[in-house]
Protein backbone atom coordinates (compact mmCIF):
# COMPACT_ATOMS: atom_id res chain seq x y z
CA UNK A 1 0.00 0.00 0.00
CA UNK A 2 0.90 3.84 -0.58
CA UNK A 3 2.29 5.21 2.38
CA UNK A 4 0.30 8.00 4.47
CA UNK A 5 2.24 11.11 5.21
CA UNK A 6 1.89 13.14 8.20
CA UNK A 7 2.49 16.59 6.42
CA UNK A 8 1.71 19.22 9.06
CA UNK A 9 0.18 19.48 12.71
CA UNK A 10 -0.78 21.70 15.87
CA UNK A 11 -1.60 21.69 19.34
CA UNK A 12 -3.63 24.05 21.06
CA UNK A 13 -3.11 23.77 24.69
CA UNK A 14 -2.63 25.71 27.95
CA UNK A 15 1.20 25.19 26.54
CA UNK A 16 0.65 26.77 23.57
CA UNK A 17 -0.94 27.85 20.52
CA UNK A 18 1.54 25.56 18.06
CA UNK A 19 3.04 22.27 18.15
CA UNK A 20 6.62 24.01 18.42
CA UNK A 21 5.49 26.33 20.96
CA UNK A 22 4.12 23.02 22.97
CA UNK A 23 7.28 20.64 22.26
CA UNK A 24 9.45 23.21 23.56
CA UNK A 25 7.66 23.92 26.80
CA UNK A 26 7.28 20.15 26.70
CA UNK A 27 11.54 19.60 26.28
CA UNK A 28 11.80 22.59 29.14
CA UNK A 29 10.28 20.50 31.66
CA UNK A 30 6.85 22.80 32.10
CA UNK A 31 3.31 21.59 32.80
CA UNK A 32 0.10 22.95 31.77
CA UNK A 33 -1.51 21.83 35.25
CA UNK A 34 -2.35 23.76 37.70
CA UNK A 35 -4.16 24.25 40.93
CA UNK A 36 -7.45 25.43 39.82
CA UNK A 37 -10.28 27.54 41.63
CA UNK A 38 -13.15 27.56 39.46
CA UNK A 39 -16.40 27.08 41.47
CA UNK A 40 -18.43 26.95 38.28
CA UNK A 41 -16.42 23.46 37.83
CA UNK A 42 -16.16 22.08 41.08
CA UNK A 43 -17.26 23.72 44.93
CA UNK A 44 -13.39 22.40 46.31
CA UNK A 45 -9.80 23.50 44.08
CA UNK A 46 -8.58 20.99 41.65
CA UNK A 47 -6.14 20.39 39.58
CA UNK A 48 -6.22 20.26 35.98
CA UNK A 49 -4.50 21.66 32.50
CA UNK A 50 -7.06 24.54 31.41
CA UNK A 51 -6.75 27.44 28.92
CA UNK A 52 -5.66 30.78 30.70
CA UNK A 53 -8.35 33.17 31.67
CA UNK A 54 -7.87 35.41 27.99
CA UNK A 55 -5.37 32.50 26.64
CA UNK A 56 -8.31 31.28 24.04
CA UNK A 57 -9.32 35.08 23.18
CA UNK A 58 -5.94 36.38 22.35
CA UNK A 59 -5.20 33.19 20.30
CA UNK A 60 -8.88 33.58 17.93
CA UNK A 61 -7.74 37.63 17.84
CA UNK A 62 -8.51 38.18 14.05
CA UNK A 63 -10.32 35.32 13.67
CA UNK A 64 -13.81 36.14 14.25
CA UNK A 65 -15.06 33.15 16.27
CA UNK A 66 -18.22 34.85 17.84
CA UNK A 67 -20.79 32.62 17.68
CA UNK A 68 -18.47 29.30 17.99
CA UNK A 69 -18.20 27.78 21.33
CA UNK A 70 -15.07 27.13 23.48
CA UNK A 71 -14.44 23.63 22.08
CA UNK A 72 -15.47 24.80 18.29
CA UNK A 73 -13.12 27.23 18.44
CA UNK A 74 -9.88 25.20 19.90
CA UNK A 75 -10.70 22.44 16.96
CA UNK A 76 -10.71 26.05 14.30
CA UNK A 77 -7.86 27.09 15.93
CA UNK A 78 -6.56 24.01 15.48
CA UNK A 79 -7.44 22.98 12.02
CA UNK A 80 -6.55 26.75 10.68
CA UNK A 81 -2.81 26.62 12.15
CA UNK A 82 -2.25 23.32 10.78
CA UNK A 83 -3.23 24.46 7.25
CA UNK A 84 -1.42 27.01 7.11
CA UNK A 85 1.56 25.31 7.42
CA UNK A 86 0.44 23.05 3.25
CA UNK A 87 -0.87 24.40 0.67
CA UNK A 88 -3.20 21.79 0.37
CA UNK A 89 -6.67 23.12 -0.88
CA UNK A 90 -9.38 20.78 1.19
CA UNK A 91 -12.35 21.61 0.11
CA UNK A 92 -11.02 20.34 -3.90
CA UNK A 93 -10.33 16.69 -4.35
CA UNK A 94 -10.64 13.82 -1.77
CA UNK A 95 -10.22 14.79 2.01
CA UNK A 96 -11.49 13.79 4.43
CA UNK A 97 -12.28 15.68 7.53
CA UNK A 98 -12.78 13.85 10.55
CA UNK A 99 -13.48 15.04 14.07
CA UNK A 100 -12.76 13.39 17.39
CA UNK A 101 -14.37 13.90 20.68
CA UNK A 102 -15.59 12.28 23.63
CA UNK A 103 -18.18 15.29 25.18
CA UNK A 104 -17.60 18.29 22.45
CA UNK A 105 -20.73 20.88 23.51
CA UNK A 106 -21.76 19.39 26.96
CA UNK A 107 -20.55 22.69 28.29
CA UNK A 108 -23.35 24.41 26.63
CA UNK A 109 -25.93 21.98 29.24
CA UNK A 110 -23.91 23.61 31.83
CA UNK A 111 -24.58 27.40 30.60
CA UNK A 112 -27.99 26.67 30.04
CA UNK A 113 -29.18 23.70 31.93
CA UNK A 114 -33.15 24.70 31.76
CA UNK A 115 -33.31 24.65 28.10
CA UNK A 116 -29.94 22.80 26.96
CA UNK A 117 -29.82 23.01 23.12
CA UNK A 118 -29.81 19.75 22.25
CA UNK A 119 -29.18 20.15 18.57
CA UNK A 120 -25.76 22.11 19.27
CA UNK A 121 -25.45 19.42 21.25
CA UNK A 122 -24.95 17.18 18.58
CA UNK A 123 -21.25 16.12 18.01
CA UNK A 124 -22.03 15.27 14.15
CA UNK A 125 -23.80 19.18 13.91
CA UNK A 126 -20.79 20.93 15.92
CA UNK A 127 -18.30 19.07 13.17
CA UNK A 128 -20.24 20.25 10.52
CA UNK A 129 -20.38 23.68 12.18
CA UNK A 130 -16.24 23.53 12.71
CA UNK A 131 -15.56 21.84 8.83
CA UNK A 132 -18.15 24.86 7.26
CA UNK A 133 -15.79 27.38 8.95
CA UNK A 134 -13.15 26.22 6.26
CA UNK A 135 -15.82 25.62 3.36
CA UNK A 136 -15.37 22.04 3.90
CA UNK A 137 -19.27 20.84 2.56
CA UNK A 138 -19.18 17.18 2.26
CA UNK A 139 -20.18 15.41 5.48
CA UNK A 140 -17.16 15.23 8.24
CA UNK A 141 -16.63 11.90 10.14
CA UNK A 142 -17.07 12.18 13.53
CA UNK A 143 -15.20 9.22 15.91
CA UNK A 144 -16.40 9.18 19.57
CA UNK A 145 -15.15 6.24 21.00
CA UNK A 146 -13.84 7.40 24.65
CA UNK A 147 -10.12 7.86 25.58
CA UNK A 148 -9.15 5.97 22.42
CA UNK A 149 -10.82 8.59 19.94
CA UNK A 150 -7.68 10.49 19.09
CA UNK A 151 -5.42 8.08 17.98
CA UNK A 152 -8.77 5.98 16.33
CA UNK A 153 -9.44 8.54 14.34
CA UNK A 154 -5.94 9.05 12.86
CA UNK A 155 -5.85 5.13 12.19
CA UNK A 156 -9.23 5.33 10.25
CA UNK A 157 -7.76 8.43 8.40
CA UNK A 158 -4.98 6.15 7.24
CA UNK A 159 -7.58 3.41 6.65
CA UNK A 160 -9.42 5.26 4.15
CA UNK A 161 -6.22 6.75 2.37
CA UNK A 162 -5.31 3.28 2.12
CA UNK A 163 -8.46 1.71 0.65
CA UNK A 164 -8.16 4.28 -1.88
CA UNK A 165 -11.61 6.57 -0.80
CA UNK A 166 -9.87 9.76 -0.05
CA UNK A 167 -6.07 10.82 -0.73
CA UNK A 168 -5.99 13.46 2.25
CA UNK A 169 -7.31 13.90 5.68
CA UNK A 170 -7.82 16.69 8.32
CA UNK A 171 -8.01 14.91 11.61
CA UNK A 172 -8.85 16.97 14.58
CA UNK A 173 -10.34 16.59 17.63
CA UNK A 174 -10.75 18.22 21.01
CA UNK A 175 -12.31 18.39 24.63
CA UNK A 176 -13.09 21.08 27.51
CA UNK A 177 -12.67 20.86 30.82
CA UNK A 178 -16.75 20.60 32.68
CA UNK A 179 -18.19 20.43 35.43
CA UNK A 180 -19.83 17.75 33.37
CA UNK A 181 -16.54 15.36 33.00
CA UNK A 182 -15.59 16.97 36.09
CA UNK A 183 -17.80 15.69 38.45
CA UNK A 184 -17.88 12.66 36.68
CA UNK A 185 -14.48 11.18 37.70
CA UNK A 186 -14.51 12.51 41.42
CA UNK A 187 -17.60 10.49 41.52
CA UNK A 188 -15.28 7.36 40.37
CA UNK A 189 -12.82 8.77 43.47
CA UNK A 190 -10.45 9.18 39.89
CA UNK A 191 -8.75 12.53 40.62
CA UNK A 192 -5.84 13.05 42.04
CA UNK A 193 -5.39 16.00 44.72
CA UNK A 194 -2.30 16.31 43.28
CA UNK A 195 -0.43 16.56 39.36
CA UNK A 196 -0.76 13.10 38.16
CA UNK A 197 2.13 11.08 38.56
CA UNK A 198 1.86 8.22 35.44
CA UNK A 199 3.41 4.90 36.77
CA UNK A 200 4.56 6.11 40.11
CA UNK A 201 4.37 4.60 43.29
CA UNK A 202 2.34 7.18 44.56
CA UNK A 203 0.17 7.71 41.94
CA UNK A 204 -3.56 8.83 42.98
CA UNK A 205 -5.00 9.34 39.89
CA UNK A 206 -6.02 10.97 37.29
CA UNK A 207 -5.63 14.93 36.12
CA UNK A 208 -7.94 16.61 33.55
CA UNK A 209 -6.77 18.74 30.61
CA UNK A 210 -8.41 20.21 27.75
CA UNK A 211 -6.98 21.61 24.20
CA UNK A 212 -7.19 20.56 20.55
CA UNK A 213 -5.11 18.82 17.90
CA UNK A 214 -4.55 18.39 14.03
CA UNK A 215 -2.76 16.19 11.76
CA UNK A 216 -2.82 16.93 8.00
CA UNK A 217 -2.24 13.49 6.18
CA UNK A 218 -1.62 12.32 2.53
CA UNK A 219 -0.66 9.62 0.37
CA UNK A 220 1.12 12.23 -2.08
CA UNK A 221 4.84 12.39 -1.56
CA UNK A 222 5.89 15.61 -2.82
CA UNK A 223 2.91 16.90 -0.50
CA UNK A 224 5.92 15.71 2.42
CA UNK A 225 8.37 17.76 4.14
CA UNK A 226 12.17 16.45 4.04
CA UNK A 227 11.97 14.63 7.32
CA UNK A 228 7.85 13.75 7.65
CA UNK A 229 6.81 11.03 9.71
CA UNK A 230 4.96 7.82 8.19
CA UNK A 231 1.68 6.63 10.12
CA UNK A 232 2.09 2.89 10.07
CA UNK A 233 -0.21 0.16 11.29
CA UNK A 234 -2.56 0.63 14.06
CA UNK A 235 -4.69 -1.82 15.96
CA UNK A 236 -7.92 -1.58 17.86
CA UNK A 237 -8.94 -4.27 20.56
CA UNK A 238 -11.87 -5.07 23.39
CA UNK A 239 -11.08 -5.86 27.02
CA UNK A 240 -14.16 -7.55 27.20
CA UNK A 241 -14.48 -7.06 30.88
CA UNK A 242 -15.76 -4.26 32.52
CA UNK A 243 -17.27 -1.00 31.12
CA UNK A 244 -15.17 0.91 33.70
CA UNK A 245 -11.93 -0.72 34.77
CA UNK A 246 -9.05 -2.06 32.66
CA UNK A 247 -8.57 -5.60 31.65
CA UNK A 248 -6.87 -7.32 34.64
CA UNK A 249 -4.24 -9.01 32.35
CA UNK A 250 -3.44 -6.53 29.82
CA UNK A 251 -3.46 -9.15 27.18
CA UNK A 252 -5.82 -7.05 24.62
CA UNK A 253 -3.54 -3.96 25.30
CA UNK A 254 -1.15 -6.24 24.53
CA UNK A 255 -2.31 -7.95 21.76
CA UNK A 256 -3.09 -4.27 19.80
CA UNK A 257 0.38 -3.59 20.35
CA UNK A 258 1.70 -6.73 18.93
CA UNK A 259 -0.80 -6.14 16.10
CA UNK A 260 0.50 -2.71 14.92
CA UNK A 261 3.80 -4.07 15.32
CA UNK A 262 3.69 -6.96 13.27
CA UNK A 263 1.60 -5.18 10.76
CA UNK A 264 4.12 -2.65 10.87
CA UNK A 265 6.81 -5.17 9.74
CA UNK A 266 8.43 -4.48 13.02
CA UNK A 267 9.96 -6.04 16.42
CA UNK A 268 9.98 -5.06 19.67
CA UNK A 269 13.50 -3.98 19.09
CA UNK A 270 12.36 -1.86 16.11
CA UNK A 271 10.72 0.90 18.76
CA UNK A 272 12.51 3.78 19.90
CA UNK A 273 9.70 4.30 22.30
CA UNK A 274 5.90 3.51 23.62
CA UNK A 275 3.80 7.23 24.55
CA UNK A 276 1.69 5.15 26.69
CA UNK A 277 -1.82 6.55 27.94
CA UNK A 278 -0.59 6.75 31.91
CA UNK A 279 -3.54 8.06 32.85
CA UNK A 280 -1.62 7.53 36.55
CA UNK A 281 -4.87 5.52 37.84
CA UNK A 282 -4.02 3.06 39.99
CA UNK A 283 -5.16 0.24 37.49
CA UNK A 284 -4.42 1.98 34.28
CA UNK A 285 -0.80 2.06 34.58
CA UNK A 286 -0.72 -1.56 36.51
CA UNK A 287 -2.77 -2.99 33.36
CA UNK A 288 -0.28 -1.16 30.71
CA UNK A 289 2.51 -2.73 32.51
CA UNK A 290 1.58 -6.10 32.11
CA UNK A 291 0.66 -4.84 28.50
CA UNK A 292 4.00 -3.61 27.82
CA UNK A 293 5.48 -6.84 28.76
CA UNK A 294 2.85 -9.53 26.62
CA UNK A 295 4.28 -7.49 23.70
CA UNK A 296 7.67 -8.13 24.35
CA UNK A 297 8.62 -3.67 25.14
CA UNK A 298 9.52 -4.03 28.97
CA UNK A 299 12.79 -2.83 27.72
CA UNK A 300 11.89 0.02 25.65
CA UNK A 301 11.58 3.29 27.50
CA UNK A 302 8.12 4.21 28.11
CA UNK A 303 6.68 7.72 29.00
CA UNK A 304 3.32 9.43 29.26
CA UNK A 305 2.29 12.81 28.40
CA UNK A 306 -0.28 12.71 30.82
CA UNK A 307 1.70 15.32 33.21
CA UNK A 308 2.10 17.82 31.13
CA UNK A 309 -0.99 18.28 29.35
CA UNK A 310 -3.50 16.16 31.90
CA UNK A 311 -5.82 13.45 30.22
CA UNK A 312 -7.48 15.61 27.23
CA UNK A 313 -9.99 12.97 26.73
CA UNK A 314 -10.75 13.16 22.82
CA UNK A 315 -7.72 15.03 21.89
CA UNK A 316 -4.79 12.65 24.32
CA UNK A 317 -4.34 10.39 21.11
CA UNK A 318 -3.48 13.50 18.82
CA UNK A 319 -1.90 15.55 20.82
CA UNK A 320 0.65 12.64 22.88
CA UNK A 321 1.13 11.53 18.97
CA UNK A 322 1.82 14.46 17.71
CA UNK A 323 4.25 15.14 20.45
CA UNK A 324 6.04 11.48 20.02
CA UNK A 325 5.83 12.23 16.21
CA UNK A 326 8.43 15.29 16.91
CA UNK A 327 10.20 13.49 19.39
CA UNK A 328 10.85 10.89 16.99
CA UNK A 329 12.22 13.70 14.53
CA UNK A 330 14.10 15.46 16.84
CA UNK A 331 15.89 11.30 18.41
CA UNK A 332 14.34 12.38 21.78
CA UNK A 333 12.79 10.33 24.72
CA UNK A 334 10.74 12.97 26.27
CA UNK A 335 10.57 12.32 30.47
CA UNK A 336 7.31 11.11 32.48
CA UNK A 337 6.74 14.01 34.38
CA UNK A 338 5.40 13.74 37.99
CA UNK A 339 7.64 10.21 37.71
CA UNK A 340 9.80 9.19 40.66
CA UNK A 341 9.69 5.65 41.93
CA UNK A 342 8.59 2.89 39.64
CA UNK A 343 5.20 1.29 40.87
CA UNK A 344 3.55 -1.05 38.69
CA UNK A 345 4.39 -4.70 39.57
CA UNK A 346 5.60 -5.81 36.43
CA UNK A 347 8.73 -3.85 35.79
CA UNK A 348 8.80 -1.11 32.97
CA UNK A 349 11.49 1.03 32.04
CA UNK A 350 9.93 4.69 32.46
CA UNK A 351 11.49 7.61 30.76
CA UNK A 352 12.19 9.77 33.82
CA UNK A 353 15.19 12.20 32.09
CA UNK A 354 15.10 13.94 28.55
CA UNK A 355 17.65 11.58 26.54
CA UNK A 356 18.70 11.56 22.52
CA UNK A 357 19.26 8.36 20.61
CA UNK A 358 18.52 7.16 17.02
CA UNK A 359 15.59 5.70 16.44
CA UNK A 360 13.31 4.91 13.41
CA UNK A 361 9.75 4.42 15.20
CA UNK A 362 8.12 4.86 18.13
CA UNK A 363 4.68 2.76 19.09
CA UNK A 364 1.92 5.60 20.84
CA UNK A 365 -0.99 3.43 23.06
CA UNK A 366 -4.55 4.72 24.67
CA UNK A 367 -6.89 2.84 26.19
CA UNK A 368 -10.82 3.86 27.70
CA UNK A 369 -13.91 3.22 28.98
CA UNK A 370 -16.21 0.50 27.36
CA UNK A 371 -12.88 -1.50 27.58
CA UNK A 372 -11.35 -0.12 24.30
CA UNK A 373 -7.21 -0.25 23.61
CA UNK A 374 -5.53 1.28 20.55
CA UNK A 375 -1.84 0.83 19.50
CA UNK A 376 -0.52 2.82 16.59
CA UNK A 377 3.47 3.13 14.96
CA UNK A 378 4.67 6.54 13.44
CA UNK A 379 8.02 5.68 11.42
CA UNK A 380 10.46 8.00 10.17
CA UNK A 381 10.33 8.03 6.21
CA UNK A 382 13.46 5.56 4.40
CA UNK B 1 -10.27 -0.19 -2.63
CA UNK B 2 -10.80 -4.14 -2.88
CA UNK B 3 -14.46 -5.55 -3.44
CA UNK B 4 -14.06 -8.86 -1.65
CA UNK B 5 -16.99 -10.79 -1.35
CA UNK B 6 -18.63 -10.21 2.01
CA UNK B 7 -22.49 -11.38 2.92
CA UNK B 8 -24.98 -9.50 5.31
CA UNK B 9 -26.33 -13.23 6.95
CA UNK B 10 -28.33 -11.64 9.67
CA UNK B 11 -30.10 -8.50 10.43
CA UNK B 12 -32.31 -7.32 13.20
CA UNK B 13 -34.52 -3.64 13.36
CA UNK B 14 -35.98 -2.42 16.39
CA UNK B 15 -38.08 0.62 16.12
CA UNK B 16 -41.95 1.55 16.81
CA UNK B 17 -42.13 -1.41 19.96
CA UNK B 18 -41.37 -4.07 16.90
CA UNK B 19 -38.43 -6.39 16.54
CA UNK B 20 -37.76 -7.27 13.00
CA UNK B 21 -34.87 -10.34 12.74
CA UNK B 22 -33.67 -11.26 9.31
CA UNK B 23 -36.84 -9.41 7.48
CA UNK B 24 -39.79 -10.67 10.02
CA UNK B 25 -41.57 -9.51 12.06
CA UNK B 26 -40.72 -11.56 15.52
CA UNK B 27 -42.29 -9.50 18.11
CA UNK B 28 -44.29 -6.38 18.78
CA UNK B 29 -45.32 -4.35 22.57
CA UNK B 30 -48.63 -2.46 22.24
CA UNK B 31 -48.03 0.73 20.54
CA UNK B 32 -47.17 3.70 22.49
CA UNK B 33 -45.48 1.33 25.12
CA UNK B 34 -42.94 3.39 27.21
CA UNK B 35 -39.45 2.76 25.90
CA UNK B 36 -37.99 1.71 29.80
CA UNK B 37 -40.94 -0.80 29.79
CA UNK B 38 -40.66 -1.70 26.01
CA UNK B 39 -36.66 -3.12 26.13
CA UNK B 40 -37.66 -4.63 29.83
CA UNK B 41 -40.09 -7.05 27.98
CA UNK B 42 -37.56 -7.41 25.42
CA UNK B 43 -35.16 -8.87 27.86
CA UNK B 44 -37.44 -11.07 29.36
CA UNK B 45 -38.56 -11.99 25.98
CA UNK B 46 -35.25 -12.69 24.55
CA UNK B 47 -33.01 -13.54 27.58
CA UNK B 48 -33.72 -12.69 31.16
CA UNK B 49 -30.31 -14.64 32.05
CA UNK B 50 -28.31 -11.07 32.08
CA UNK B 51 -29.08 -9.44 35.42
CA UNK B 52 -26.18 -7.00 34.20
CA UNK B 53 -28.73 -5.50 31.97
CA UNK B 54 -30.62 -3.57 34.74
CA UNK B 55 -27.64 -1.53 35.32
CA UNK B 56 -27.36 -0.24 31.74
CA UNK B 57 -28.82 2.96 29.94
CA UNK B 58 -31.63 3.10 27.14
CA UNK B 59 -28.52 2.88 24.78
CA UNK B 60 -26.90 -0.07 25.92
CA UNK B 61 -29.79 -2.02 26.84
CA UNK B 62 -31.33 -1.41 22.76
CA UNK B 63 -28.07 -2.33 21.32
CA UNK B 64 -27.59 -5.16 23.90
CA UNK B 65 -30.84 -6.50 23.00
CA UNK B 66 -30.40 -5.84 18.94
CA UNK B 67 -26.85 -8.41 18.98
CA UNK B 68 -29.00 -11.03 21.25
CA UNK B 69 -31.61 -10.92 18.82
CA UNK B 70 -29.35 -10.60 16.27
CA UNK B 71 -27.50 -13.16 17.20
CA UNK B 72 -29.95 -15.77 18.39
CA UNK B 73 -29.84 -18.03 15.10
CA UNK B 74 -26.23 -16.77 13.81
CA UNK B 75 -23.00 -19.54 13.98
CA UNK B 76 -20.98 -16.25 14.86
CA UNK B 77 -18.64 -18.99 16.98
CA UNK B 78 -17.05 -19.83 14.01
CA UNK B 79 -15.27 -16.64 13.97
CA UNK B 80 -11.90 -16.07 16.32
CA UNK B 81 -12.95 -13.37 19.45
CA UNK B 82 -10.40 -10.91 18.24
CA UNK B 83 -11.98 -11.02 14.79
CA UNK B 84 -14.89 -9.76 15.63
CA UNK B 85 -15.26 -6.19 14.85
CA UNK B 86 -18.29 -3.78 15.87
CA UNK B 87 -18.60 -0.92 13.78
CA UNK B 88 -21.62 1.56 15.24
CA UNK B 89 -23.41 4.82 14.77
CA UNK B 90 -25.79 6.97 16.00
CA UNK B 91 -27.17 10.63 15.84
CA UNK B 92 -27.22 11.65 19.44
CA UNK B 93 -23.91 10.00 21.26
CA UNK B 94 -24.66 9.51 24.65
CA UNK B 95 -26.74 12.83 24.87
CA UNK B 96 -29.99 11.09 26.21
CA UNK B 97 -27.92 9.41 29.06
CA UNK B 98 -25.84 12.80 29.68
CA UNK B 99 -29.00 14.93 30.42
CA UNK B 100 -29.97 12.14 33.41
CA UNK B 101 -26.50 12.37 34.56
CA UNK B 102 -26.19 16.08 34.80
CA UNK B 103 -29.34 15.98 36.66
CA UNK B 104 -27.58 14.10 39.53
CA UNK B 105 -24.55 16.38 39.73
CA UNK B 106 -26.44 19.33 41.68
CA UNK B 107 -26.85 16.73 44.56
CA UNK B 108 -24.85 13.57 44.12
CA UNK B 109 -22.93 12.73 40.71
CA UNK B 110 -23.64 9.47 39.94
CA UNK B 111 -21.08 7.43 38.73
CA UNK B 112 -23.19 4.57 37.64
CA UNK B 113 -24.60 7.07 35.14
CA UNK B 114 -21.75 8.69 34.22
CA UNK B 115 -19.99 5.72 33.16
CA UNK B 116 -22.97 5.72 30.41
CA UNK B 117 -21.72 8.93 28.92
CA UNK B 118 -19.77 7.80 26.51
CA UNK B 119 -21.32 6.76 23.40
CA UNK B 120 -19.23 3.73 22.91
CA UNK B 121 -20.29 2.00 25.89
CA UNK B 122 -22.86 -0.03 24.58
CA UNK B 123 -20.39 -1.29 22.11
CA UNK B 124 -18.20 -2.46 25.82
CA UNK B 125 -21.56 -3.98 26.73
CA UNK B 126 -21.67 -6.18 23.57
CA UNK B 127 -18.09 -7.13 24.29
CA UNK B 128 -18.65 -8.21 27.71
CA UNK B 129 -21.68 -10.47 26.70
CA UNK B 130 -20.32 -12.35 23.65
CA UNK B 131 -16.65 -11.85 24.44
CA UNK B 132 -15.90 -10.04 21.15
CA UNK B 133 -12.06 -8.69 21.59
CA UNK B 134 -11.60 -7.45 17.95
CA UNK B 135 -11.77 -4.21 16.17
CA UNK B 136 -14.33 -1.42 17.06
CA UNK B 137 -15.05 2.30 16.59
CA UNK B 138 -18.52 4.28 17.22
CA UNK B 139 -19.27 7.55 14.26
CA UNK B 140 -21.54 9.66 15.16
CA UNK B 141 -23.71 11.20 12.02
CA UNK B 142 -26.74 13.04 11.01
CA UNK B 143 -29.09 10.13 10.37
CA UNK B 144 -28.18 6.25 9.46
CA UNK B 145 -25.13 6.42 6.67
CA UNK B 146 -25.07 3.34 5.28
CA UNK B 147 -22.09 4.43 3.17
CA UNK B 148 -20.30 4.85 5.85
CA UNK B 149 -20.91 1.98 7.90
CA UNK B 150 -20.60 -0.06 5.08
CA UNK B 151 -17.18 1.35 3.56
CA UNK B 152 -15.51 1.14 7.50
CA UNK B 153 -16.30 -2.20 7.55
CA UNK B 154 -15.32 -3.30 4.30
CA UNK B 155 -12.16 -1.84 4.90
CA UNK B 156 -11.93 -3.90 8.28
CA UNK B 157 -12.82 -7.93 6.15
CA UNK B 158 -10.55 -6.67 3.38
CA UNK B 159 -7.34 -6.07 5.70
CA UNK B 160 -7.79 -8.93 7.22
CA UNK B 161 -8.20 -7.66 10.65
CA UNK B 162 -12.06 -8.91 10.80
CA UNK B 163 -13.69 -11.90 9.34
CA UNK B 164 -17.17 -10.95 10.98
CA UNK B 165 -18.70 -7.70 11.77
CA UNK B 166 -21.81 -6.44 13.81
CA UNK B 167 -22.39 -2.79 12.32
CA UNK B 168 -25.11 -0.85 11.95
CA UNK B 169 -27.00 1.94 14.10
CA UNK B 170 -28.28 2.11 17.74
CA UNK B 171 -30.17 6.38 18.51
CA UNK B 172 -31.85 6.70 21.95
CA UNK B 173 -33.12 10.45 22.49
CA UNK B 174 -35.72 10.48 25.28
CA UNK B 175 -38.58 8.16 23.81
CA UNK B 176 -37.43 7.91 20.42
CA UNK B 177 -35.15 4.93 19.45
CA UNK B 178 -34.09 3.15 16.82
CA UNK B 179 -31.39 0.34 16.48
CA UNK B 180 -30.30 -1.40 12.78
CA UNK B 181 -27.95 -3.75 13.10
CA UNK B 182 -26.61 -6.54 10.91
CA UNK B 183 -23.94 -9.40 11.08
CA UNK B 184 -21.72 -8.85 7.63
CA UNK B 185 -19.42 -12.54 6.94
CA UNK B 186 -17.03 -13.57 4.54
CA UNK B 187 -18.79 -16.30 3.91
CA UNK B 188 -22.61 -16.71 2.21
CA UNK B 189 -25.20 -18.52 4.30
CA UNK B 190 -28.68 -19.60 3.57
CA UNK B 191 -31.14 -16.34 3.20
CA UNK B 192 -27.77 -13.76 3.46
CA UNK B 193 -27.53 -11.24 1.18
CA UNK B 194 -24.60 -9.21 -0.72
CA UNK B 195 -22.81 -6.18 1.51
CA UNK B 196 -24.11 -3.65 0.34
CA UNK B 197 -25.18 -0.20 1.38
CA UNK B 198 -28.45 -0.89 -0.62
CA UNK B 199 -29.28 -3.56 0.93
CA UNK B 200 -28.40 -2.04 4.41
CA UNK B 201 -31.03 1.06 3.31
CA UNK B 202 -33.42 -2.04 1.56
CA UNK B 203 -33.52 -3.67 5.40
CA UNK B 204 -32.96 -0.48 7.38
CA UNK B 205 -36.33 0.74 5.76
CA UNK B 206 -38.06 -2.53 6.46
CA UNK B 207 -41.64 -1.04 8.30
CA UNK B 208 -44.48 -3.60 8.98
Amino acid sequence: MSKVYVIADNIVAPLGRTTAENFAAVCQGKSGIQLQHNRLLSPADFYAAVMAPGQLEAYSNGSNLEGYTKFEQLLILSVQEALSQTNLDITRGRTAFIVSTTKGNIELLEQQPAQPPLGEMELFATAKKVAAYFNFTAAPLVVSNACISGLLAILTARRLIAAGLYDHAVVTGADVVTQFVLSGFQSFQAVSNEPCRPFDAARKGVTLGEGAATVILTNQPSLAPANAVVVNAGSVSNDANHISGPSRTGAELGMAMRHAMLNSGLTPADIGFVSAHGTATLYNDEMEAKAIHLAGLQDRPVNSFKGYYGHTLGAAGLIEAIIGVHALQQQTVIPTLGFEQLGVSMPVNVSSALTRQPMQHYLKTVSGFGGCNAAMVFSMEQ
Amino acid sequence: MSNGNAYITASCVIRDQQVFSNGSLLWQDAPGAELTDFLRKGYDRFSGQYPKFHKMDALSKLGWLAAEILLRTAPVEDHLPEQVAIVLSNRSASLDTDLRYYNTVKDIPSPALFVYTLANIVIGEICIRHGFKGEHIFFTTGGFDAQQVKAYTQILLDTGVATACLCGWVEVMEQQYEAVLYLVERQQREGGKPFAAEEMRNIYDLRF
